[in-house]
């Protein structure tokens, strides 16, 4: 369980972290999302201890990091793969850490394999590592004191799809046995398919907080048939608001179960059924990402940051009042 | 890297798990271990050891047979682990920014204050080392005058004596150490290190108001009777003034930006 309170950094006149509240519970992964520069690894640095937080307090299993007597038995911890001394080979660096943290020295070889670093590879120096084995090997490191927490940053930078997809079983499957995963990204996509909670940070702010199925729920569903028109037609029948999407396919605001009824009432064939692209969250990440790129100002940013976090409420509002509907 | 991406993945179950601190003599051997693992420590303990074997030839080669003592070669010895020593204590402080190891170190022990303590007993175990491996290679150069160049040959070593070496190279390791922690650069430090008493030399020997504090300051100076085993009452005051501004002032200063800087 990881607890973040009111969170803030300040650099001189810089705010790089503004007030930022969220939890991380038992048994759930949850994603920290926001562009480049929003404040997510300083953040993640003040969880662990690394950054003194201007303002704020935040606990790792009830507790302030450092005050965690051997944290790498507790929380795993992954701020930068590339953050390992180069002349050391990549089971050097391991069992170094095991040797710190009192971990049997069989544990080694075995995380190594456990992240597909053969002994070849486990032999080398990191300096030849590519940042795909960086990220596999500072995995390995994270996992090494067997903790109860993860704690990511960006672990599927560098990594080819198999391993994006190969990171994210290892990341669900720890959780789905009572752990605790907080993994940033900037892309919305590469978190969506193994989050259950998301956190959207931009300008050092929380803009959006709150379950997947709440955050990304706004948009209906997507429905694609062989006779579009009818399908329209059958939809607008029964009631439900439909839209049409450029490529031919509809977005209806009703249940998936809903627009399968309809459908097969009226005897029509359906191709595709499924939720729609996160249509509300990710035109806030989109937004978000744009203004960071364009911001050549802090004072630019923070101003974004403010309004998106109203576009953030509102999206919050909008996925509570949806809840409550239903 | 295709193939294993495939591997089943057995994450061990989150468990409580029983915790309990590094102790310090555990986070001392680690250190100890992270000053050699690397290619630039290997070296450098290498070339301290070809040194150790280029000064006894020398000695061996060219010193007047009445010279060639145990006790003597052994003080030849020190020089070159006197030179190289702190730059091993220097590189395992600055290391950990500038290769960025202090991101990891400090994740796994946010206690900062025992890894620095970790770093100078770990220095202190290599200092020992270093006097350990000056009385193999005197031995060893000893004998080899006996049988081949007419040595004296005299095996006396008093406890004072090696009191004062080791002493000697404890005190350039911390020096390393404060000097690593203090500038927290590899390049920076090193160069400092050398060239700063260097410049002090200098300085106090061109003018004249500086010679007296020189002999307080000037750690070359006040270090020697320690290397010649010739301490007397007014050397020990001396010593401590010069150690209280090359190793305590770096070493405080140093202990207080380590314990205060952000890592990243």
């Amino acid at each position: 369980m990881i607890s973040v309170e009111h969170l803030t950094k300040r650099y001189g006149q810089h705010t790089a972290v503004n007030d930022v509240s969220f939890r991380c519970e038992a048994g759930t992964v949850t994603g920290f999302l926001g562009p480049n520069g929003a404040g997510k690894s300083t953040t993640m640095r003040m969880i662990c201890g690394l950054t003194p937080p201007t303002v704020g307090a935040s606990t790792v299993d009830g507790m302030p990091y450092r005050r965690l007597p051997n944290p790498g038995r507790r929380v795993g911890v992954l701020l930068d793969a590339s953050a390992q001394h180069p002349g050391r080979t990549g089971r050097e660096t391991l069992s170094l850490a095991a040797q710190v943290m009192g971990v049997d020295r069989g544990r080694v070889d075995a995380l190594l394999k456990l992240v597909g670093l053969d002994p070849k590879a486990g032999g080398k120096r990191v300096r030849q590592y590519s940042l795909g084995m960086r990220q596999r090997l500072g995995l390995a490191h994270a996992l090494l004191g067997d903790p109860r927490v993860l704690i990511l940053d960006e672990p599927a930078n560098g990594l080819d799809p198999e391993g994006i997809f190969w990171m994210r079983t290892v990341l669900r499957d720890f959780a789905d046995r009572g752990g605790t995963v907080l993994l940033s990204s900037h892309l919305l996509r590469e978190v969506e398919a193994v989050a259950d909670r998301l956190v959207v940070i931009g300008g050092g702010r929380v803009v959006a907080d709150g379950t997947k199925e709440e955050l990304l729920a706004g948009s209906g569903v997507r429905v694609r048939g062989l006779e579009p028109e009818k399908l329209e037609w059958a939809l607008t029948s029964a009631g439900v608001a439909v839209t049409r999407t450029p490529d031919g396919a509809l977005v209806a605001q009703a249940e998936a179960e809903t627009v399968g009824r309809t459908a097969a009432a009226a005897g029509l064939v359906l191709l595709e059924l499924r939720t729609a692209d996160g249509g509300g969250l990710e035109q806030l990440f989109l937004d978000l990402t744009a203004n960071g790129a364009a911001a050549t100002d802090g004072a630019t940013l923070a101003a974004d940051g403010v309004a998106a976090t109203t576009d953030g409420a509102t999206l919050a509002a909008n996925a509570a009042a949806k809840e409550a509907t239903r | 890297m295709t193939a294993t991406a495939t591997a089943t993945p057995t994450v061990p179950a989150p468990h409580a798990t029983p915790v309990s601190r590094p102790s310090i003599a555990r986070l001392t051997l680690v250190e100890v271990r992270k000053m050699t693992d690397t290619r630039a420590g290997f070296w450098l303990l290498a070339v301290t050891a070809l040194a150790y074997a280029a000064v006894v030839v020398v000695m061996l080669v060219a010193a007047d047979p009445p010279d060639l003592t145990f006790y003597g070669i052994l003080q030849i010895t020190m020089l070159p682990a006197g030179v190289l020593l702190p730059v091993i204590g220097i590189l395992a402080v600055t290391s950990e920014w500038t290769q960025r190891g202090a991101l990891t170190t400090f994740t796994l022990v946010p206690e900062r204050e025992r890894i620095a303590a970790a770093k100078l007993l770990a220095g202190f175990v290599l200092a020992g080392a270093s006097v350990a491996a000056g009385l193999l290679f005197a031995a060893a150069g000893n004998a080899i005058g006996i049988a081949f160049f007419d040595g004296d040959g005299s095996w006396s070593l008093t406890a004072g004596a090696l009191g004062n070496a080791v002493l000697f190279q404890l005190i350039n390791m911390t020096i390393g150490v404060a000097f690593g922690m203090l500038l927290m650069n590899s390049a920076l430090a090193i160069v400092m290190y050398f060239l700063l008493p260097t410049i002090w030399g200098m300085l106090t020997s061109m003018i004249d108001a500086l010679r007296t504090p020189a002999e307080w300051l000037d750690l070359g100076m006040t270090t020697q009777p320690l290397v010649d085993n010739t301490m007397s009452g007014s050397d020990w005051p001396k010593l401590a003034a010069s150690v209280g501004v090359w190793l305590v002032l770096p070493l405080v200063a140093g202990l207080a930006r380590l314990l205060r800087r952000e890592v990243s």
